[in-house]
């Protein structure tokens, strides 16, 4: 499909482009033209889609979602699909000097003028970044002011599995894995587009996809106190919407040709992704239940397209990716097979999401060349008993072990992440956190290799936000107050010179459980917070609690109550018509298991029912 | 085991591509192409590249060097060929040989610089322009490696200047010095901006041309 010679060799948009780009930051990240980046000609083109990804070029590009998805589309012959990201702002302010409007990448035509202008959001802060987009393409921000098919706004992605608060602003949400099912939706479109078909009745059809779900075909009413009453589907809509998955992941579209910026990204490799799912049921993890089930690749398939993907791409470095690497079950076999690959290729592999177990340590200390940098666990609580309440498996010992290992074998720093305010937590939990890392530094003590280099640890906590779709859905967050008496009692408590302490005043944290778990009235603080500035807010460097205070108390809101109020499990979540897979009963019951101190078996060792093998087999047979 | 010299086209897009990020980015051109790097011998090896003479991010040039070392004995036949299939939009190899001469050789650059005047070159301003180069000093502040600004008179590395007009367009075609210290050809315009602020272009745009050694023989 990539047309090269003078085919590559775009003009600049236009001389406004050429005056702005010496004016700001990193243009390279501005002006596509990449290795891989897909040229067409548009006398064979019927149908352009805008790509974008609301976050900026470094962001964007690492995003491996994205990059499928640019490759199934661009497999189709006709569809011409193209990238677009957030400019950073000194760029926005240019382009908005200039009266510049927001352009496609690949050929630099502006983007109001697409067919389609699909969105990738994987994060509830990136909305008001979504609606500036639309806003620098100078299309209207809400659907009811986009009459015609074309522009058709939609947008998929993690972040879709509650998108009650952009609403109003999209077509339609893609729910689940878009690879099979975007081609549907684009089938469906062109079909409209030849047959003259209207915006509402390509909706009504578009509905009836699987996994589509189109927000204005729903009546969400509220009761007095502000929970939701209803949610009724009308013109035939489904009652409930399920989430699509490939349920094949060995006939999954993998790109061997990926485009390789020209500028450095934020996760500048090749990305190899292993299986999809995640067997543990951590019961604060959105993605531990919203990407079940389990789905591996095979082994021989995965390494014939990290050999493909070296060799087009000429990365020396390449991420086994997945939710949790150590349960790929051919891991070492894995890794036997790539070395000769490795050797040959001076090629580093990298291998995040590792269990701290023995099993992983050994793999990783094969893997690692050269330079011995830090090690980063997340063990998130202080205490065993807040670690079984949230179901993370993961022992003291096994995490002191794997210290003793590391710093046995050279390691002088080690990275701890833990969260704060997770539900049921104690001061009990939080002191707990300092005893982690005390027993961090004994194990250095004791097992150094090279004392005289000293040690690193440091302790990160971040502050909880319970997301739509686990076992945490019902529960508040903590109040910033409360999060931050936490936080001092945690500081006085680690009282060593060697253990680093990093928290932050986050506010964002808290719009991101106001947002995550918000209904359809947030859109008109969305709009007004846009209105008002809001951007890349999730960027501290954009982000802006008053602005978002202001924007509630001019809608009549009142952010605490979506982020700080206890649901009980009867209520009417804003998200209830939305299936994943994952059942309520199964929810419900993670959650009172947590209360109890239960812990739920992973998925090969016992299967729990959660409900989301309604979809295909889980691959989950014992080791 | 080889020491070679690529000559390559850096314009359009990749004109925006930082020194780093061409570094970075032809460090995966060539095993693209099944040429294996030489790395440094060090802990932590590096690939064996070096640009011989960086470009401001956002000029164009036709005659940028770049020297390499790969572990192959090659002359450098068809490599050119080979890396122009997968180089981003805006970069195009036009030869690759052994490396005779070192970079050091390298003394003057040519270059095109084009001030846009979008309301229409103002009266006599070629004139005036050709003027203020020929005096002795010309004084420019450029920022130097540590951040502060420094004064500089461009006049000494000059070695010509031509000056031509055409519409909304003023160009002078110029030869400088290229390293030791170099002149960035870009610095002329701010040099005439400052100096005669009435005349300064709306853009001022620098396309490299040509390399020469110390004699103005063309270097490679």
């Amino acid at each position: 499909m990539r047309l090269s010679g003078a085919w590559c060799r775009i003009p600049l948009m236009d001389k406004r482009l050429e005056r702005i780009l010496p004016r700001v930051q990193k243009p390279a990240r501005y002006v596509g033209g990449e290795y891989n980046a897909v040229m067409k000609d548009l006398s064979q083109v019927d149908t352009r889609v805008a790509f974008c990804f609301p976050d900026t070029y470094e962001i964007g590009m690492s995003n491996l979602g994205m990059r499928i998805l640019y490759g199934v589309m661009n497999n189709m012959p006709t569809v011409w699909c193209e990238r677009c990201f957030h400019p950073w702002g000194d760029m926005e302010d240019e382009m908005r000097r200039l009266g510049l409007p927001l352009y496609a990448l690949e050929s630099s035509d502006p983007i109001g003028a697409f067919d389609i202008i699909a969105f990738s959001v994987g994060y509830e802060m990136a909305f008001p970044a979504m609606l500036n987009m639309l806003d620098l393409a100078r299309v209207p921000l809400r659907s009811e002011d986009r009459p015609g098919l074309t522009p058709l706004v939609i947008a998929g992605g993690t972040a879709m599995y509650n998108c009650e608060p952009i609403a109003d602003f999209i077509d339609l949400a893609l729910l689940g894995e878009g690879e099979e099912q975007l081609p549907e939706l684009i089938e469906l479109y062109r079909q409209a587009k030849r047959e003259g078909w209207d915006k509402y009745t390509f909706l009504c059809k578009a509905c009836h996809l699987e996994g589509v779900y189109v927000p204005s075909l729903y009546d969400v009413t509220y009761h007095d106190d502000g929970t939701v009453a209803a949610i009724t589907p009308r013109d035939g809509a489904p009652a409930r919407i399920r989430k699509r998955v490939v349920t094949d992941m060995d006939k999954a579209y993998y790109l061997a040709k990926t485009i390789v910026p020209s500028t450095e990204i934020v996760q500048d490799r090749v990305t190899l992704e292993l299986f999809r799912g995640c067997i543990r049921g951590c019961r604060f993890c959105q993605a531990g239940y919203v990407y079940r089930p389990v789905r591996s690749r095979s082994k021989d398939l995965c390494a014939a397209y990290a050999r493909a993907a070296i060799e087009d791409s000429g990365y020396q470095e390449m991420t086994l990716s997945s939710l949790s690497t150590s349960d790929y079950r051919p891991l070492v076999e894995l890794c036997d097979d790539l070395e000769p690959l490795c050797e040959r290729k001076h090629l580093n592999l990298s291998l995040p999401s590792l269990r701290a177990d023995n099993f992983s340590m050994a793999l990783m200390e094969r893997l690692q060349k050269g330079r011995k940098t830090g090690l980063t666990f997340a063990p998130e609580a202080g205490t065993q008993r807040l670690r079984d309440a949230i179901n993370k498996n993961l022992t003291e010992e096994d995490l002191l072990e794997s210290c003793r290992r590391a710093f046995a074998g050279g390691y002088s720093a080690v990275k701890l992440y833990f969260m704060l305010g997770l539900p049921t937590e104690t001061d009990e939990d939080v002191a707990g956190i300092a005893d982690v890392a005390a027993h961090v530094m004994h194990a250095w003590r004791e097992s150094a290799s090279n004392k005289n280099r000293g040690v690193r640890i440091t302790v990160s906590t971040s502050w909880f936000v319970p997301k739509p779709h686990t076992a945490f859905q019902w529960e508040p967050q903590i109040s910033i107050e409360e999060y931050e008496r936490r936080v001092a009692l945690l500081r006085e408590r680690i009282n060593t010179k060697t253990v680093t302490y990093n928290w932050h005043p986050s506010p964002t944290s808290f719009m991101e459980a106001v947002i995550s778990r918000g209904d359809r009235r947030l859109c008109k603080v969305l709009e007004a917070a846009h209105r008002k500035g809001a951007k890349l807010d999730a960027w501290e460097d954009y982000f802006s609690l008053e602005r978002w205070l202001e924007a509630f108390e001019e809608c009549g809101l009142d952010p605490h109550f979506y982020a700080n109020r206890r649901r009980e499990h009867g209520e009417l979540m804003p998200w209830a018509h939305i299936d994943v897979g994952v059942t309520d009963a199964y929810l419900m019951r993670e959650h009172d298991r947590a209360y109890e101190g239960i812990t739920t078996p992973d998925c090969r060792t016992q299967c729990s029912g959660c409900g989301a093998n309604c979809f295909c087999p889980c691959d989950t047979d014992k080791k | 085991m080889a020491k070679l010299r690529l000559l390559f086209v850096k314009e359009e897009q990749a004109s925006y591509i930082s020194h780093l990020d061409l570094m970075r980015t032809f460090q995966r051109v060539f095993p693209r192409g099944g040429l294996e790097l030489k790395h440094s011998q060090g802990f932590h090896p590096h690939p064996l590249i070096s640009i011989v003479l960086p470009l401001p991010v956002g000029q164009s040039s036709e005659c940028e060097l770049l020297d390499f070392e790969v572990e192959q004995d090659i002359d450098g036949t068809g490599i050119a060929d080979m890396l122009n299939t997968g180089l981003p939009a805006g970069l195009r190899v036009r030869d690759c040989y052994r490396v005779e001469r070192p970079a050091r050789d390298l003394a003057f650059l040519r270059a095109r610089l084009e001030l846009d005047y979008d309301d229409g070159v103002p009266d006599g301003a070629t004139d005036r322009l050709r003027a203020l180069f020929e005096r002795g000093e010309v004084l420019v502040e450029k920022r130097t490696k540590h951040k502060d600004l420094a004064q500089i008179n461009v006049v000494p590395l000059i070695r010509s200047i031509e000056w031509s007009e055409a519409p909304n367009l003023v160009t002078a075609d110029v030869v400088v010095a290229a390293q030791n210290p170099g002149l960035n050809p870009a610095l002329l315009a701010n040099a005439a901006a400052a100096q005669l602020p009435e005349l300064a272009a709306d853009f001022a745009r620098v396309r490299r041309l040509e390399l020469y050694d110390g004699e103005l023989n063309i270097f490679r």
